[in-house]
Order: C-alpha cells, then sequence, then structure tokens
C-alpha cells in the first residue's frame, strides 16, 4: 500500500475507462479505451494511464475494479459496483448532487445521493431502449457518427416521434421514416427524445432530488440532456470528466482502502 | 428410542408421497384431478380425491433444468412467449405426457380457480378441451376492494355447492359434510402451524434460511388438509423454537442483513440468486409466500374470505398493507424485489409496492428482471450488479451514511 496512487478501472460494456488519483483525491491521470469487457480494452486502458504518469503497478497503493467486467480484472485489491462508483464519483465531481442520471452502454441508472454516499437507486428494466447502445445503434442506421448525434438532434425543425420501446421496433420506426425521406436532425431529435421520455420515467419514479447530475457516455450528447432536462423541468448539470464518474469513483474508494490499511 | 426424522426430509416425503398416491389412484383406475394451487384444497380432500398441482410440477421441472425445453416445445405448439412460464411448461407436458425432470399422472379432470390469475381460466380450459376432460371452474374475482363483503362471500359459496356436486358426478364419490368440516379443521391447523413455523424468522438472529420457505411451501400449497402435513409444520416449528433457544440456524454463516424476496422465487436460477445474496451474509426473513398460504378460517363464509384475500386477488392497498405488516414485523434492512415476467399481475404492481416500501418501511428496494420458470428471462451479470449495489447501499446505512 506504498503506492502514490490509487487506480479505479471502470470495464463497461463498450468502454474501459482508467483513473489514477492522488493522495489529495485529486486525478492525476485518466484514459479510455472503446473496448469493454472481455477485450484488451481494459489492460490497455491501465497502461495508458500509467504511460501519461511513466509509472507501473509498484506505484500503485490500490486498485478497485467495477462495472460488468469488475469480477473478471485480475489484480483488483475490491470490487464495487458501479452504482456506488458513479455515485461517490459524481459526489466528487459535482458536491451539491443529489439525484444522478447514469445511461451507460447497458443500462440506465438513476442514483440518490445522501451524504455523499449512495442512498438508493433505480435501474433500467431489460430492455434497452433508452441505453447508450440504443443511440449506437440508431447512429449506425444514420450513418452518424455517434460524437455528431448531439449537433444533428441540436439543428431539427420539427422533432419526430419514435414511441417504440424496443430498440428493433425503433429501428424499424426510424428506418420508415428514412424512406420517407425524413430529415437526419428530426429522426435523431426523436431518437434523444424517446432515450430522454424513458429516462425520465425511470428518475421520476425514484423521486427527482435537485441538483441533478448526469454521468456516462450519453452525458456527453448535449441534445439528451435538453430533452431529459425538459422532461424533468429542472437543469442538469455535468461534467467533461462525466464519463470517467465510475472509474473516478473506483479509484476514491481504492484510496480510501489505502487509507484504511496505512 | 426410534430418533425423529427431522421435519425437512418430512416435508420431502409429504411432496413425494402426494405424487405417489395420484399415481397409486390412477394405476388402480381412480379419477385424478389436476388442481389450481389457490383452488380450495379442502374440497378434493374432503371427497378423498387425489389431485397433484401443475404449478409445483413446472416450478419443479424449472429449477430441475427443463424449464426452456419445455417453454421451447410450448412455444412450437402455439403457445405464445408471453404466456405465464407454468402454463407453458404444462401445456407441453400435457403435449408430451412425460417429463424427465418430474412426472405425474394426466389428468381425468381440471380444478380451476382464478385467485391468482386470469390467465389460468384459458390455460385450463385449453387443457380441458385438448385432453377432452371436464373443468370446474370456481371464479374469485379480483377484489376491488379492501374487505371482502357479503355478496362476493354469498357468490363464491354457490360455487362451492356447485363444484362438490360436480366432481361427486365426475369421480363416482359421495359429499360427507363432515368429511369437509374435517378437512376445513386439519387444512386450519396445517396453516397455523406453518405461520408459527414462518414466524420463527422474526428472530434475530433468523433460526432459519429464508430460502428454505420455497421448498417447504410446496406442502403448504398441496397437502394442507393432511394430518400428515400439520404434523410435519408443527415439528417445523418446534425445531426452529428449539434453534432460537440453542441460537442455531439453518443459514450458514453470520446473518448481516435480513432482506424480504418479493415475488415468486426465480426458480431456473434458484442457486445464482441465492449464491449472489449468501456470499454478501444477507438471509431472506420476510418473503410474501409464508402469509399467502397460511389460510386461516372459522366457517365456510370465512374460508371464502380467505380464498380471496390472496396475493394476486387482493385489492393493491390491502397488498402494500400486508407487505409492510412483514416487513416491520421481521425488521428487514431492505427489500429484493423478483420483477417476474411469466406473473404480469404480480410484477404489474411492484412499482408500487417498491416504492411504499422505500417510503413506508424506510429500507433499501432493488428489483430485477427474471422469470419464475423460463431462464431465458434472467440475466446474471445484471441481477449481480444490483444485488451488489444493494449490498452497498445496507453497508452505508450500517455505516450511518456519509463522509
Amino acid at each position: 500500500m506504498n503506492g502514490k496512487y490509487a487506480m479505479g478501472i471502470d470495464i463497461g460494456s463498450a468502454t474501459s475507462k482508467c483513473v489514477l488519483i492522488g493522495k489529495d483525491g485529486n486525478i492525476a491521470a485518466n484514459s479510455l479505451i472503446a473496448s469493454g469487457t472481455g477485450t484488451a480494452g481494459p489492460s490497455m486502458a491501465v497502461e495508458a494511464a500509467f504511460g501519461k504518469l511513466g509509472v507501473t503497478r509498484e506505484n500503485i497503493s490500490a486498485i478497485v475494479s467495477t462495472g460488468y467486467g469488475r469480477n473478471s480484472f485480475p489484480g483488483a485489491d475490491k470490487t464495487m459496483s458501479e452504482l456506488s462508483c458513479h455515485a461517490r464519483g459524481a459526489y466528487h465531481l459535482y458536491p451539491e448532487a443529489k439525484t444522478v442520471i447514469d445511461i451507460g452502454g447497458q443500462d440506465a441508472k438513476v442514483l440518490h445521493i445522501s451524504n455523499g454516499a449512495l442512498s438508493q437507486f433505480l435501474m433500467n428494466d431489460k430492455c434497452a431502449a433508452g441505453t447508450g447502445r440504443f443511440l449506437e445503434v440508431m447512429s449506425h442506421v444514420l450513418q452518424l457518427d455517434i460524437s455528431e448525434m448531439s449537433e444533428a438532434g441540436a439543428r431539427a425543425e420539427k422533432p419526430l416521434e419514435i414511441s417504440s420501446t424496443c430498440t428493433v421496433f425503433a429501428e424499424s420506426e426510424v428506418i420508415s421514416h428514412l424512406s420517407r425521406s425524413a430529415s437526419i436532425n428530426d429522426i435523431v431529435a426523436g431518437i434523444h427524445k424517446s432515450v430522454a421520455t424513458r429516462t425520465a420515467g425511470l428518475v421520476k419514479r425514484l423521486g427527482v432530488i435537485p441538483e441533478v447530475f448526469m454521468t456516462g457516455g450519453v452525458a456527453r450528447n448535449e441534445n439528451v440532456r435538453h430533452y431529459l432536462s425538459r422532461e424533468l423541468g429542472v437543469d442538469i448539470k455535468t461534467s467533461p470528466l462525466a464519463q470517467y464518474a465510475g472509474a473516478l469513483g473506483a479509484a476514491l474508494f481504492a484510496l480510501e482502502l489505502t487509507n484504511n490499511k496505512e | 428410542m426410534e430418533e425423529r426424522k427431522p421435519a425437512k426430509i418430512l416435508l420431502r416425503e409429504i411432496a413425494d408421497a402426494a405424487y405417489q398416491r395420484a399415481w397409486d389412484a390412477k394405476n388402480a383406475g381412480e379419477k385424478v384431478g389436476w388442481c389450481a394451487s389457490n383452488f380450495p384444497v379442502e374440497i378434493p380432500a374432503a371427497l378423498d380425491i387425489p389431485v397433484v398441482y401443475p404449478e409445483n410440477q413446472a416450478a419443479a421441472i424449472a429449477a430441475k433444468g427443463g424449464g426452456q425445453r419445455m417453454c421451447e416445445h410450448a412455444e412450437g405448439l402455439g403457445y405464445s412467449n408471453d404466456l405465464c412460464a407454468y402454463a407453458r411448461i404444462n401445456m407441453a407436458f400435457a403435449d408430451l405426457k412425460t417429463c424427465e425432470e418430474l412426472d405425474m399422472p394426466q389428468p381425468d379432470f381440471v380444478l380451476c380457480c382464478n385467485n391468482i390469475c386470469n390467465c389460468m381460466i384459458k390455460w385450463y380450459e385449453a387443457l380441458a378441451k385438448t385432453l377432452n376432460i371436464p373443468m370446474i371452474l370456481v371464479d374469485i374475482p379480483y377484489n376491488t376492494e379492501y374487505e371482502v363483503s357479503e355478496d362476493r362471500i354469498r357468490y363464491i359459496r354457490k360455487q362451492f355447492d356447485e363444484a362438490i356436486q360436480k366432481l361427486c358426478e365426475i369421480t363416482g364419490k359421495t359429499f360427507d359434510p363432515k368429511k369437509l368440516e374435517e378437512s376445513m379443521k386439519v387444512s386450519n391447523r396445517t396453516s397455523r402451524a406453518w405461520l408459527k413455523a414462518t414466524d420463527y424468522c422474526k428472530y434475530i438472529p433468523s433460526p432459519l434460511n429464508g430460502y428454505d420457505l420455497f421448498n417447504h411451501m410446496a406442502v403448504a400449497v398441496c397437502a394442507r388438509a393432511s394430518v400428515e402435513a400439520a404434523e410435519a409444520f408443527e415439528q417445523l416449528a418446534e425445531e426452529y423454537a428449539q434453534s432460537v433457544k440453542d441460537g442455531t440456524s439453518t443459514y450458514r454463516g453470520e446473518q448481516k442483513y435480513r432482506i424480504m424476496f418479493e415475488g415468486i422465487a426465480c426458480w431456473p436460477h434458484l442457486r445464482h440468486t441465492y449464491t449472489a445474496l449468501k456470499d454478501r451474509g444477507m438471509n431472506v426473513v420476510a418473503t410474501v409466500y409464508a402469509d399467502a398460504f397460511g389460510f386461516i378460517f372459522e366457517n365456510m363464509d370465512e374460508m371464502m374470505a380467505a380464498y380471496t384475500n390472496v396475493p394476486n386477488c387482493m385489492n393493491i392497498e390491502r397488498a402494500a398493507d400486508m407487505r409492510i405488516k412483514i416487513a416491520k414485523r421481521t425488521s428487514i434492512d431492505g427489500a429484493v424485489i423478483h420483477v417476474n415476467r411469466s406473473c404480469k399481475l404480480w410484477s404489474g404492481i411492484m412499482p408500487e409496492i417498491e416504492r411504499r416500501l422505500r417510503t413506508e418501511v424506510g429500507v433499501p428496494t432493488v428489483t430485477f428482471d427474471g422469470d419464475q420458470a423460463d431462464p431465458r428471462n434472467f440475466t446474471p451479470a445484471q441481477y449481480d450488479t444490483r444485488i451488489q449495489g444493494f449490498y452497498e447501499v445496507m453497508e452505508e446505512n450500517k455505516k450511518g451514511g456519509g463522509r
């Protein structure tokens, strides 16, 4: 436990994120690889973060792994669920956060934070609609890069309705719109609205306690945030590091582990 | 002195004997029925008519790994994947006539009661039509009121009389009101003993592993009106009383957290759902089953009311109150809620039940998607994440929360 840094790794279904923090809890290095559990993504993410600081495993005091691949990461001192890690990371990034919305590759979660810790949560049912994967499938159909989706949605003049709650059915709806030569921007806005409506239902079930903070890859999509904010009637804050919230939370738990042992 | 067999062995033997009794009757040329789990068991018991329970058989088939094969067979016959998996497994069994996981005799009649759901009616109608056998239905509609009104009792009572008459016609048996009284008495005795035994969950630590109840309940469902069942549950209660005195439990290891398991067991993944809880020191001390199969009544009218006050038949306010009462009585730290794709009625009220437990009992909750018998509707990784998060919330609560 003599290392200088504590490490958190969030191995999701679509990406692997690694965060190294110093003893002061500040981020020293972070990395993201666009492949998740069951791939070389996790080790590449670690190598990338280590490379930024020129450190090795010897310099790491403790490792906490999280995400769907958390149990298969070798060398982790502890695993934590991504629920606790996102809550912890979000609280660190934005201490006023009381409600956290995380839309990840495979699921959507709503978390309540009380005194800086996760106090209750709700997750989506097994349907993929309303998750990052849903947006990914739609971007492929529309031949857009996922990073172009937000701007396309913002340019919409008349957002269309995508009402199906099933990803496969929604894909058919999108294709129908395309075959009627509807504007791509209007379709994208419709997709974003559908994600927002579905997620808002989950948030309302648990309760909206301001301030609301969004984490996960989809937090980068400003157009989704816009519709979600409209659905919930509150501002939704985020951070450029939102996608790292899970890994950051894991790193903070690793730091706690270090401090408890010392 | 001969050593007494443990109650759990006796209960298993009673469940096995119920199937054997039906086989023996069938082989001797007697009429055998298939019976819905919440059909008033006192009626066939009073007439000494052997019946077996498709729901119990389906649960056992699913627990032994045959659920998917049977469901797929039923889907091949044209039954929708949206139907209850117990129904699909049973329709497959009715078609195949045999099942390697658990066999039971084919029916000469079916006894249906829709106090658990209306899918039951169509399921039993399909059986009756496919197998060309008579069906007796006791219609106990969903109770929109909190209490069971007089007119409902009269409506159900009238059907009881008719059901008895029809059953006599089908089987050639003669009805003796004294025998019905006797079977009601025994059924009450069994229910009281069952409730007494399960009530030991309220002790800290609990003398029993809550998952034991998923096995024991088979007898509470299908052999309530037998003296052997009453005696076995009375012995079970005695054993738990002794465990409380001795500080022992059938749950191995430290009981860190006391939880409610809401909903029917996820039979195809019983081990997985259990292990994720057990690994974190969570013991199930509250289930809806325990109270649901404790039918207590003093007379015929109260019996009609008892069969209306079953989980899927009672009004949502009563359903929520029942759970809140159980949760408080057993001092739970949290609730794990099975959103069971097979059972639309039970799952349909779960968002509200979840909210009520969270807000009125003040405990963390977690919901997971699963199924009582179709293994395809459950994802282990999704379950594990939810259970780990749920555990971490309880850990934070224990620490007092906060940083």
